[in-house]
């Protein structure tokens, strides 16, 4: 992996040095981090001439920004409406039954977090959820558990299950 | 059958089939539409009478005229993919099923208003999308240029707010901002991404106009009733045997709606989202969906989200879950939204534990009330829509 | 002709130039609309949603502050609708706010609780937010503590810090019901960019930020038998003190301030006025110094323009934002320091006081002067040099407790030694002030003749504009200073870190050729000080602004060099400026920060 200060000032010439280009510069540390640290987030603020506090708190307003050291895969478990009818807390149950671990946390491995997040726009396939960008919906309690088999036996790397279909 | 499907009245439900229909014409409609003046386009946009399909409604064709007659260095047409109420995944498919007929209609919208730049602000939850969307807007700024067009298109990733829907918000996010909604006016259409005119509309809006400039304004106008006019994509998902995606007319009433798409248990059905209305079992026969201002009877706009609950679920629970998502994405910078969320989700908690009594929640009506009239932007006033049309139809689910 | 609309308000037809706001239509036509995030220095937020009015034809309320007049807009201020709109904003604001006013430390002078008061919220029927967070209070910073339990978001703390302050160390973070101001990973305002310039101090509606306060630490000072307690005065301080205590703005309380103080129990009352002549002469002559050095002797190594290091905001911003520039700084202490480190050894000398046994206490219009008497270099009378620093808020406090009638106070006068002073030493505390009192010594110094200005007045840079520039040419100088012939001598003014950092950022780029520069943290300077009277104000900065320049007008002397006890200071005990005494005890180093 790129020390994190090299990747920062890449993405800097890539998008720029704007305000304007602070999500996307977020957004890809984050990609490869999984969370923004303070130390990323002072790199950032000094690659852009940026207050770090401006850049706190612009981060701390979007869900998808962490700022809390998060594993390789971040669960995000969909908790709205349709979802929530359709047995989320069965998936959530079996998740943490399986990993060991609650809303929030990261296995001690280092391999997984589990957060809920709000809507994913898979309704009509509920309950939804994403593993990193991968989406996973229609989940039913053994199909989660196959799911996290899979990722835990290939340590993730290859599972291209993306079941995104159409209507 | 439920007493109002009884009393249902002529309005069928009248499918169509033009966004998702697969065409390979961009390039010709593109190419055509590029040789009409702009006063031209913007008068067949008028003309079909198309309103936003967001769920604001606001009428595109004086949206994209306001924005053209502004003098200004630089204009921006911003494709609204932030998809982000619940309920609603319409968007979605427009975009990985029929992306052309989007940037195509970017482009036209670019033309008449005299911008060079377009934007795609597709939400963070959608990431998947970005691969592919990105070699659609590659493949065909290589036709706008063959045609010598000067436009170009970019994707501008969300990162998980609902709030970015909202116009400004949007705007703030883009310029790397917190996304809070600005005070309107201005309003976007003169001072919009970075100060200048922009024309934000949403996904499905822009695929409209593709259908309105392939076909004419006519056969557009020709569908749906009046105020109300084409068709609108319906995104149906809860207690339903056929969730998914429908293009429907627009006028249609919940009888009908519910008739096709009810499991035959229906109790309510959340119209446009947590932000939406629900309607009771006794009000589908004088409920139908489109824009104010039509029948004597409840006209209920949406952004296409239609959720329906059977006589399984509770309603107290489904008020929790949304009340639950507002108070976690409200933008928490106007008092009203921020602490009024909290309180009605707090509120209905306390009464359902008999912590406060019943009488609680007509204070919490009124409480509404006010976030309606004083929110600072339209996520904020329409926040307390649910709160308020489910503890009117289903008070007896709320109290211990 | 400009352009004018009509409308109405409360059906008084009015007519006002296009892009007024509602609220300011109102405030011309007499009519009041409450608000809380709103406040003249910042932009509109349009946030709190208390100015909310009707507007005929529209279903919703519009907020007054953020909404500008339409030609035939009918305003409506004062409808059930909209009253009763209020009361729930209020209430709601009062839900998440920690309402227990008798313990809060603005009680009586807050924003919120006077609303509730005005609205008569006599019972909360909504839910208490207050216990479902974790609140914490940051009391680390010498100068400022932050109550979040005590917020209600406005984000006027996070305007001020941003717009007027250019410092940003506090921001808006997270979102919804989750959002709350914070530092940069929430660290204390201690550990952060901070200048505890106290701004955000003076703008908050209610006390979720306040000042650090050391009223029971001086209280305790006085009741001890063994210490001999000496206060020194900030020249603002006697023209926003009397705002607290029953005067208009823009009075001076000079007199009755040192008599409120000896009753207090001081046992000796003087005036920080005197350091600030004494700052003149060794700030004029550092600068008379850096000019032959660099004109004559070309050293690189000395930099130009030089800049005031009278305002520890402005020393701590510089510190944090432009630590590769501190040699620009003058090395002279603040006035304030100045006095601390010389009450411990002259006056302890004179009066043959134990210096062990002093206690040094200052009145500042200002929270940044806690920061800087704790500083570890401000002790170079061999003790802490200043024990105590009070803002004149908090003074005005002491005088409450003390059950002192001010308003009927005779006049008295600060006590010898260290308590004469000249005009020039009270425009410190205007802007401009610092760089007028060292032109008017500078000058003569130089050329032997006053200053080319009527009545000694550089009116150039005077006033309230962000950055003012004046430059003086130098002809005929004496001897001494031929070098200097044909000089013209370039000088800024900034005030307000925003405007300090538009002239720092053109020093950065070299684009500067100004020879010396006052810099000064907050808003109109020391008059617009962070401990000054809440509410602050462009209106009121004016008035106190003029009760400034009142009082120079006034004094038999207006020139530093000509205050007595300089002349005799010098004599009996420091020798020359600059000299080895002078450097051991009137001049400081700074450090560098970081800037996150």
């Amino acid at each position: 992996m790129e020390p994190i200060s090299d990747l920062i000032r890449r993405l800097a010439e890539r998008h720029g040095r704007e305000r304007s280009s602070l999500l996307p510069i977020l957004q890809g540390v984050v990609e490869q981090e999984k969370y923004l640290s303070e130390y990323s987030m002072t790199q950032i603020a000094r690659e852009l001439d940026l207050p770090a506090a401006e850049v706190y708190g612009t981060a701390t307003f979007y869900s998808f920004l962490e700022y809390k050291k998060m594993g390789k895969y971040i669960i995000r478990l969909c908790k709205t409406i349709t979802c929530s009818m359709k047995g989320e807390n069965q998936i959530l149950l079996a998740i943490q039954e399986m990993l060991k671990i609650k809303v929030g946390e990261t296995t001690p491995d280092g391999n997984f977090s589990l957060l809920q997040t709000n809507c994913l726009g898979f309704c009509h396939k509920a309950p939804a959820m994403l593993i990193n960008n991968e989406v996973y919906t229609e989940l039913t309690p053994e199909k989660v558990r196959d799911i996290l088999t899979s990722y835990i036996n290939s340590n993730g790397g290859g599972t291209k299950n993306v079941n995104v279909s159409s209507t | 059958m439920g007493e109002g499907q009884k009393m249902s009245t002529s309005h069928l439900l009248k499918r169509a089939d033009f966004i998702f229909k697969s065409d390979n014409d961009w390039e010709d409609v593109l190419k055509k539409n590029l040789n009409r003046t702009a006063n031209e386009l913007i008068n067949e946009l008028i003309s079909s009478e198309l309103k936003g399909r967001g769920g604001a409604g606001f009428p595109t064709g004086l949206k994209w005229k306001i924005s053209s007659e502004i003098k200004a260095d630089e204009k921006f047409v911003i494709c609204n993919a932030d998809e982000g109420e619940p309920g609603t995944f319409k968007d979605r498919e427009i975009l990985s099923r029929v992306p052309f007929k989007v940037l195509t209609a970017i482009a036209v919208c670019a033309y008449v208003i005299g911008a060079k730049k377009g934007f795609i602000y597709l939400r963070g939850e959608y990431f998947f999308l970005k691969d592919n969307l990105q070699s659609a807007i590659d493949e065909f700024e290589r036709y706008c240029r063959k045609i010598g067009f000067d436009f170009s298109i970019s994707i501008f990733m969300g990162s998980g707010a609902y709030i970015c829907g909202e116009e400004t918000a949007l705007f703030e996010s883009m310029e790397g901002k917190r996304g809070e909604p600005r005070n309107k006016p201005p309003f976007p259409s003169s001072s919009g991404y970075m100060n200048k005119p922009t024309v934000i509309n949403n996904v499905e809006t822009l695929a409209h106009t593709y259908t309105i400039f392939k076909y004419g304004s006519k056969r557009f106008y020709d569908l749906g009733v009046q105020f109300s006019r084409g068709t609108k994509l319906f995104s149906v998902s809860g207690d339903t045997p056929k969730p998914g995606i429908y293009e429907l007319e627009l006028g249609m009433s919940l009888v009908d709606f519910v008739e096709e798409f009810g499991d035959d248990d229906t109790k309510a059905v959340q119209v446009g989202g947590a932000s939406g209305f629900l309607v009771p079992r006794k009000r589908f026969p004088e409920t139908t969906i489109g824009f104010q201002g039509r029948l004597v009877g409840i006209s209920l706009p949406t952004g296409g989200s239609m959720m329906l609950f059977n006589s399984s679920r509770s309603m107290y629970n489904v008020l929790d879950n949304y009340l639950n998502f507002f108070a976690e994405e409200s933008c928490g910078q106007c008092t009203p939204c921020r602490v009024g969320c909290q309180q009605l989700l707090k509120g209905i908690k306390a009464v359902k534990r008999g912590e406060k009594n019943a009488a609680y929640l007509d204070k919490l009506l009124k409480l509404a009330e006010t976030m309606t009239y004083t929110a600072k932007c339209g996520l904020g006033q329409s926040v307390a829509n649910s709160f308020s049309s489910i503890v009117e139809n289903f008070r007896e689910e709320m109290i211990y | 002709m400009e352009k004018r609309i009509k409308i109405t308000i409360n059906g008084e037809t009015k007519e006002v130039s296009p892009g007024t706001s509602i609220l300011d239509a109102a405030n011309q036509s007499g009519v009041i609309i409450p608000t809380l995030c709103y406040h003249k220095d910042l932009c509109v937020a349009g946030n709190c949603r208390v100015c909310v009015i009707e507007i005929a034809g529209q279903k919703r309320l519009a907020a007054a502050c953020a909404t500008p007049c339409e030609d035939g807009m009918e305003v409506l201020t004062n409808t059930l609708k909209v009253r009763n709109a209020r009361k729930h904003i209020i209430e709601l604001l009062l839900s998440e706010h920690n309402a227990d006013c008798t313990s809060c430390y603005r009680n009586g002078n807050c924003e919120l609780q006077k609303l509730a008061s005005d609205y008569k919220i006599m019972t909360q029927d909504f839910l208490d937010l207050v216990p479902f967070r974790n609140y914490t209070i940051d009391n680390f910073s010498p100068s400022i503590i932050k109550d979040d339990s005590k917020c209600i978001r406005c984000q006027r703390c996070v305007r001020t810090c941003a717009e007027l302050q250019s410092v940003n160390a506090l921001t808006m973070s997270y979102k919804g019901e989750h959002a709350q101001i914070t530092t940069f990973f929430e660290k204390s305002m201690n550990d952060v960019v901070c200048t505890n310039c106290g701004q955000c101090v003076n703008h908050c509606p209610t006390g979720a930020l306040t000042e650090r306060n050391y009223i029971e630490d001086v209280w305790s000072a006085l009741a001890d038998k063994e210490k001999f307690v000496i206060v020194q005065t900030a020249p603002a301080v006697r023209v926003g003190l009397g705002e607290e205590l029953g005067f208009d703005p823009g009075e001076r309380v000079t007199g009755k301030m040192v008599s409120a103080l000896k009753r207090l129990g001081f046992h000796a009352v003087m005036d920080t006025d005197f350091t600030a002549d004494l700052t003149i002469m060794e700030e004029g002559s550092e600068l008379l110094r850096r000019l032959k050095e660099v004109i004559v002797e070309k050293r690189g190594d000395v930099k130009l323009p030089m800049a005031t290091s009278c305002s520890p905001g402005w020393i701590k911003f510089i510190e944090h934002l432009y630590p590769d520039f501190l040699n620009h700084l003058s090395s002279c202490k603040s006035p304030q320091q100045m006095f601390g480190a010389l009450v411990k050894t002259y006056y302890a000398k004179a009066k043959k006081i134990d210096p062990s046994k002093i206690v040094s206490v200052s009145i500042m219009p200002c929270t940044a002067k806690k920061f800087e008497a704790a500083r570890p270099e401000m002790r170079d009378s061999g003790f802490r040099d200043v024990d105590y620093v009070l803002t004149t808020r908090e003074l005005a406090i002491m005088i409450k407790q003390a059950g002192i009638d001010f308003l009927r106070l005779p006049d008295m006068h600060f006590d010898r030694l260290m308590g004469e002073s000249t005009g020039a030493g009270v425009i410190f505390g205007a802007t401009g002030g610092v760089m007028e009192a060292a032109l008017r010594t500078a000058y003569e110094l130089v050329t032997g003749r006053e200053v080319p200005f009527k009545n000694l007045n550089i009116t150039p840079v005077r006033g309230m504009e962000g950055l003012k520039e004046a430059s003086i040419k130098i002809d005929n100088p004496l001897k001494e200073w031929s070098f200097l012939e044909g000089v013209q001598l370039k000088c800024a003014v900034a005030h307000g870190l925003a405007n300090a950092k538009i002239v720092m950022d053109t020093i950065k780029k070299g684009d500067a050729d100004y020879h010396f520069v006052e810099f000064m943290a907050c808003p109109g300077g020391c008059l617009g000080g962070g401990g000054q009277p809440i509410p602050t104000n462009p209106e009121i900065r004016k008035r106190r602004a003029l009760a400034i320049y009142a009082e120079d007008v006034g004094m038999p002397l207006r020139k530093s060099h000509q205050n007595p006890e300089i002349i005799k200071i010098y004599k009996d005990f420091l020798g020359k400026p600059l000299g080895e005494k002078s450097h051991k005890l009137l001049h400081t180093t700074y450090i560098k920060r970081s800037s996150f």
